[in-house]
């Protein structure tokens, strides 16, 4: 037991950053793991290159994962780290602009060697040359002391012995803040006792190592405690965006009573859906790698056209490439759903990092007039819900919808209140089973008066043949029609059958506790948590602000408009360069200011704050 | 019992006076019953391009889709409802040009699909353009100069995807495509069809020697397990050269081939796929190829069988609840 004295703590931000061959992300998930069963609130966010191995050492290849831990609700994985773990120069050189002045800074003291320095483009060694005098450093021989470790455990390899110091690492940080290593060590024997328990071993002895080196060592004089956060009770499980997205969409199947089919090509930071779902075929779950992007809509639509639920998932390179499909959806009015997990742009961009920058894409990126629903996930674990009223609007519609999330989402992780599946809603749908036209053929395009959605009538129901196609649609009939009247109609009913749906969604929300704020700061998807944790400063710091998050974005809540009006000033802050911003403006004639960053990070709340602040100084 | 005539739909057949695709379509409009597959179980997915009108003139379950796509639909489709017959119109530039890849890997793959690919070797629905098939040196709208492009050759490409059924039917040969089609039918996996389709408006006769060949001295028409003899009077035939190629010779030589569509390997076939008009003074017709492979749809299938099977049926609950979790009272 350690006896050194513990000091309490409200909150923690850690970041543990190395080479992306050093385990960061392992290293960093299962601090989560073990911080979530103590019950603090937390969020997540990885950070890593693109390139799976890029040169050791070098610059680019610096891969991080970031914790926010604390005793209270929080809403990001926070701004900047109190303390950073950098396993090599690399990582320190990139990371350490970040941690602010006085915070704690745990580095591996032997990767600071003449070639990692060079690498990182160090002149001098920073352990011995002072720059790092304002920060609370403690340089540990992380290696050698693992190394040392493991000189007892057989079959292990010199090098294998040296890879386990991400789990020293993790031993002492766990020592640090109290964490419990039970689950680690779970982990660990169930990753390879099967098949190498030498590895298991030196992993374990490694984790043990660490934790004991915290407790004995001088380096640190106390010990901190975080208390459980008072979260809502229930049960909980720690679950990234791409997790709850995947786990939402087999729940839709579930709801609808119709089987899943996912057509999907990888592409980061999507390719995770593809993984996941291939893991439930006990879902009745079909997946379907496809040979490009357009294969995997188009496979999807085929699927819905035959009944299933059609689903595809991808990211903005992916996603603009199965336009012409999703025309065709608009066309043939069957259920379909396109996930696009947001990636920084245009072409291939910054392919692990996050952006809100395809949403006019999605809106506007076709031919024609062509409307299409959309819904955005606000929160890693609310892509599990934001999937459900995607799948529910696609099949009550009959009409293609975007799901938007993005890579912070994707990646991020945080404590989800795990719903009562008997509380989800039901979306079941019908199938036509008989001809709708006394004594006429059937009528594929006969609207429901209500939804204006069309019959579905599945291949295999006799009596019901009809031809669907991407050529203009007679009303009612279906039959390719050229004239003008016709299309004129069609154009219309095919736009009021979408902008019906805000008679079918909740109305935007505002959170506006005293209701005399005079500013407004009005976000969508992703940027919840930067939002409302901005919110929630510019607040202690006395200002008043309401915010309001969309959902979705396409109808707008049947009151967006009179909220907005509500307010003297609107603050918009998004991750392009005002893609809602000139929705709002345009729709509702509202003068609305944006607060625009496109750096392939989350937003700030600091800067949210700041922004809010002065709107509301102005 | 469904006659031709319940696979007729009302409405106008819109084809160019003389075209091929009428042929075609009265072809498999008279031929589908036979099948004895009911109208509802039956789905034509084409793409973009004159042959692509052909769901609207059957009366089934029809998708007139986009410009190549027509595979990837038709996976998604036969992939997740193994009940149904799911058959492809496509032509040559719908098929290997906007939508090559698709269609190759429709076959690699083993999709249960019937591939029908009409090839008139040009551009109709554009107006004359030519296409992937169009000669080397064509003359056309895009290519006053004559085409600098090297033809594909359907069967080739085909058999190189790996296609399990490849075969080749003449649009005016009703009865020769009836027997193309009906093997096609029977096969399970993915069968691909060429049709050889006359555009009388932009590249009409360019099968003529093979369209208009009453004594039949152009065709070679190859029957499984039959010596492959052709000529008026079955006076030639085809053997194998020491280095695989296809040479004519009398019928009377040594090595006259025995056609064997459902050898192993598909080196025969891709063989007899490059005798052609020009090459050989003649043009193979009939089931160049059949072989049995794992079907795609079924192997899917049998994976969620065997998932639910060793891990019972998907528990939603259950699955929102693995992994680690706590509980705040």
């Amino acid at each position: 037991m350690s006896t050194k004295p513990v000091e309490q703590l409200s909150q923690v931000i850690v970041r543990f950053a190395g080479d992306s061959g050093d385990g960061m992300q392992l290293t960093g998930s299962q601090f989560t793991s073990e911080t979530a069963l103590l019950g603090n609130d937390i969020s997540t966010l990885p950070d890593f290159p693109a390139e799976i191995r890029a040169p050791a050492g070098s610059l680019p290849g610096v891969s991080g994962f970031q914790l926010h831990f604390a005793d209270h609700d929080i809403l990001t994985p926070g701004d900047a780290p109190n303390v950073l773990v950098a396993m090599n120069p690399a990582a320190l050189k990139t990371n350490l602009k970040d941690l602010p002045k006085g915070g704690t800074l745990i580095v591996d003291a032997d990767a600071f060697k003449d070639r990692n320095l060079q690498k990182a483009g160090y002149d001098a060694n920073p352990l011995e040359d002072g720059s790092l005098d304002e920060f609370q450093l403690h340089a540990v021989p992380l290696t050698t002391m693992t190394v040392a470790a493991l000189k007892e455990v057989d079959g292990v390899t010199p090098r294998e012995a040296e890879r386990s110091k991400n789990m020293f690492a993790l031993g002492l940080m766990s020592w640090l803040y109290g964490r419990p290593v039970d689950p680690t060590i779970e982990f660990l024997n169930a990753k390879f006792r099967a098949k190498r328990p030498e590895i298991a071993d030196a992993n374990i002895k490694a984790l043990q190592a660490g934790y004991a080196f915290g407790e004995t060592t001088e380096t640190f004089a106390v010990t901190y405690e975080v208390k459980p956060a008072k979260l809502r009770p229930g049960t909980y499980r720690n679950i990234t965006g791409n997790q709850a997205l995947s786990y939402g969409l087999i729940a839709a199947s579930k709801l609808s009573g119709l089987p899943l089919f996912l057509g999907a090509y990888p592409i980061t930071p999507a390719s995770s859906i593809l993984e996941e779902l291939a893991s439930h075929k006990n879902f009745g779950v079909r997946t379907f790698q496809a040979e490009d992007e357009i294969a995997a809509v188009g496979a999807a639509v085929g699927a819905s056209f035959g009944g299933a639920l059609g689903v595809t998932t991808s990211a903005g390179p992916g996603v603009v490439l199965k336009a012409e499909t999703v025309g065709l959806a608009i066309m043939l009015e069957l259920p379909l759903v396109i996930c696009d997990i947001q990636r920084a742009g245009p072409s291939t961009g910054m392919p692990t990092k996050p952006e809100q920058t395809d949403l006019l894409m999605v809106l506007f990126g076709r031919n024609g007039e062509s409307p299409v629903p959309v819904v955005a996930a606000f929160s890693p674990s609310d892509c599990f819900d934001a999937a459900i009223e995607a799948c529910r609007i696609a099949l009550k519609y009959r009409t293609p919808v975007y799901l938007l999330s993005d890579a912070y989402l994707a990646n991020g992780s945080e404590p989800w209140l795990l719903p009562d599946v008997e509380t989800l809603p039901d979306i079941s749908t019908s199938f036509a089973a008989a001809p709708n036209a006394d004594g006429e053929p059937f009528q594929p395009y006969l609207r429901d008066e209500q939804t204006l959605a069309r019959p579905w009538a599945l291949p295999g129901t006799k009596g019901l043949e009809h031809r669907v196609g991407g050529l203009e649609k007679a009303d009612r009939t279906g039959n390719i029609s050229y004239d003008p009247d016709n299309h004129d109609l069609m154009s219309r009913l095919r736009a009021q059958k979408v902008a019906g749906i805000a008679a079918d969604i909740p109305e935007l929300a505002v959170d506006d506790p005293d209701g005399d704020a005079r500013v407004l700061v009005l976000g969508w998807g992703g940027t919840y948590g930067p939002i409302a944790a901005g919110v929630r400063r510019a607040r202690a710091n006395g200002r008043k602000v309401a915010h309001a998050h969309l959902r979705h974005l396409n109808p707008f809540p049947r009151n967006t408009g009179e909220v907005l009006r509500r307010y003297e000033k609107v603050l918009v802050p998004e991750m392009n360069l005002g893609q809602l911003l000139k929705l709002v403006r345009a729709e509702f004639l509202v003068d609305a200011a944006g607060y625009n960053r496109v750096r392939g990070v989350p937003l700030r709340a600091a800067e949210i704050a700041e922004a809010i602040e002065a709107m509301v100084d102005a | 019992m469904s006659t031709m005539k319940d696979f007729k739909t009302d409405q106008e057949v819109r084809w160019c006076p003389g075209c091929g695709d009428y042929a075609i379509l009265a072809a498999i409009q008279s031929f589908m019953p036979e099948l004895g597959i009911e109208r509802e179980n039956m789905v034509f997915i084409s793409g973009i391009g004159c042959a692509a009108r052909f769901p609207y003139y059957m009366n089934t379950y029809g998708m007139h889709s986009i410009h190549g796509r027509a595979p990837a639909i038709a996976t998604g489709l036969a992939t997740s409802r193994r009940d149904l017959s799911v058959w492809v119109v496509t032509g040559d530039g719908d098929a290997l040009s906007i939508g090559g890849n698709h269609l190759i890997h429709a076959l690699r793959r083993n999709v249960n699909l019937k591939i029908l690919l009409f090839n008139n070797r040009i551009y109709g629905l554009t107006k004359g353009q030519y296409s992937p098939t169009s000669e080397l040196g064509k003359v056309t709208k895009s290519t006053p100069m004559g085409s600098l492009d090297w033809p594909f050759n359907p069967l080739s490409l085909a058999i190189g995807a790996e296609a399990t059924f490849v075969a080749r039917a003449i649009d005016t040969d009703k009865s020769g495509m009836s027997d193309v089609l009906r093997a096609a039918a029977a096969h399970r996996g993915s069968a691909f069809v060429e049709i050889f389709q006359n555009c009388p408006i932009f590249n009409d006769d360019a099968f003529q020697f093979v369209r208009d060949d009453k004594e039949g001295v152009n065709r070679i028409v190859l029957r499984d397990g039959e010596p492959i003899l052709w000529g008026a009077d079955h006076e030639k035939g085809l053997r194998q050269r020491q280095d695989g190629s296809i040479e004519a010779c009398a019928a009377s030589d040594e090595g006259v081939l025995v056609h064997d569509a459902s050898h192993p390997t598909p080196s025969l076939a891709f063989a007899l796929s490059r005798v052609t008009q020009d090459s050989h003074q003649g043009t193979p017709v009939g089931v160049f190829r059949n072989v049995e492979r794992p079907v795609y749809d079924e192997l899917m299938s049998d994976q969620l069988d065997q998932a639910v099977a060793t891990r019972g049926a998907g528990d939603l609950a259950a699955l929102l609840h693995s992994g680690e979790t706590w509980t705040i009272a």
